[in-house]
């Protein structure tokens, strides 16, 4: 199953998004957080990107989601590192975790759990 | 001088980056979350503490940038590990970073951060002072001009263009959500990389 993760510059936003798209997914999507600098404070932690990526990789790759600015950069870079097994959506962070969650439970390879996460960007919430 | 001595570079990058460390962080402060400074001290101590004792520059530039990209936080530490990764791979293993060689390495790692960060020139970022930059460095070593005044060249040319970016309006990072409150700011990315090739100037300069 595909994996995926959540990298947010606050531990609790990607925690709590990852729990929502878990749930919403059926509870059966693999979905790791990686929130927040080393310490815990806000930020982005290279090695924690790469921990949840291991974790959530059951070796068919892993979707990455991130919130803002560094956390976009350094899940670029993980991406471009491991071209092929992980892949970054350019997706809106809650909405395309849910889509991505939904798709992956649901058996969807790579390039589709990240085409759902990024078509979640064209969903409205009102009219 | 015919070739730069790169790890004395990064290490006197450290160095101009930690004595104005405060300074960027006020810059940051006004328009960005206030970190870059702070941020960039720790990045680049950790650069200048991962570069090999000995071997070819482009590896010891590649090991600066695997540890900025591991321990600056922030934008900026993807962005400036990017470019001292692309830089060193454009050295390969040359057994010396020859002026016609950095200027190779410049312009690759210019390419990374534009490839990574989606900026273009204008936007107000690190983009302002490195792409002009590796023009003035380029066009100076075509003209003949020895490493040293090349980096000269360099150097003055980032900090024209990182103090270019005061009446420009953001268009990337965090500042660009202010829309019109970021114009009358410097760019605390740009007073950065100003200071990283300061210090490629400081270097080129020194006998060895």
């Amino acid at each position: 199953m595909i994996g995926i993760v959540l990298v947010s510059h606050s531990r609790a936003l990607a925690e709590g998004a990852a729990e929502l798209a878990r749930t919403l997914g059926g509870g059966r999507a693999v979905v790791h957080a990686a929130g927040g600098d080393a310490d815990g404070g806000l930020g982005t932690s290279p090695e924690l990107v790469e921990a949840a990526i291991a974790a959530a990789d059951d070796g068919d790759g892993v979707v990455l989601l991130a919130d803002l600015g560094s956390s976009v950069l350094t899940c670029k870079l993980a991406a471009e590192d491991a071209a092929g097994r992980v892949a970054l959506a350019d997706a809106p962070f809650v909405e395309g975790a849910v889509a991505a969650a939904s798709l992956a439970a649901a058996g969807a390879d790579l390039a589709a759990v990240r085409a759902a996460a990024e078509d979640a960007r064209n969903h409205r919430k009102i009219s | 001088m015919t070739a730069l001595d790169v790890p004395a570079w990064i290490a006197r990058a450290a160095e101009r980056i930690a004595a104005d460390a405060d300074r960027l962080t006020r810059l940051d402060a006004a328009i960005g979350d206030g970190d870059h400074g702070h941020n960039l001290r720790r990045g680049f101590a950790a650069a200048a503490a991962a570069l090999p004792g000995d071997g070819p520059p482009g590896r010891a530039l590649i090991a600066a940038g695997r540890a900025l990209v591991a321990q600056t936080g922030g934008a900026s530490g993807p962005l400036y590990g990017t470019a001292l990764r692309r830089a060193g791979k454009a050295l390969g293993d040359a057994p010396e970073a020859d002026a016609a060689g950095l200027a190779a390495a410049l312009r690759a790692a210019l390419d990374g951060v534009r490839e990574l960060g989606g900026a273009a020139e204008g936007d107000k970022t690190m983009v302002d002072a490195l792409a002009p930059a590796v023009a003035a460095y380029t066009e100076a070593v075509e003209n003949g001009a020895t490493l040293a005044a090349a980096a000269t060249a360099a150097a003055s040319a980032a900090e024209r263009g990182a103090e270019a970016t005061v009446p420009l309006r953001a268009r990337k990072g965090r500042a660009s959500y202010l829309g019109d409150r970021s114009v009358g700011h410097p760019d605390p990315g740009a007073a950065s990389t100003a200071l990283l090739l300061r210090a490629l100037a400081d270097t080129a300069g020194e006998e060895p």
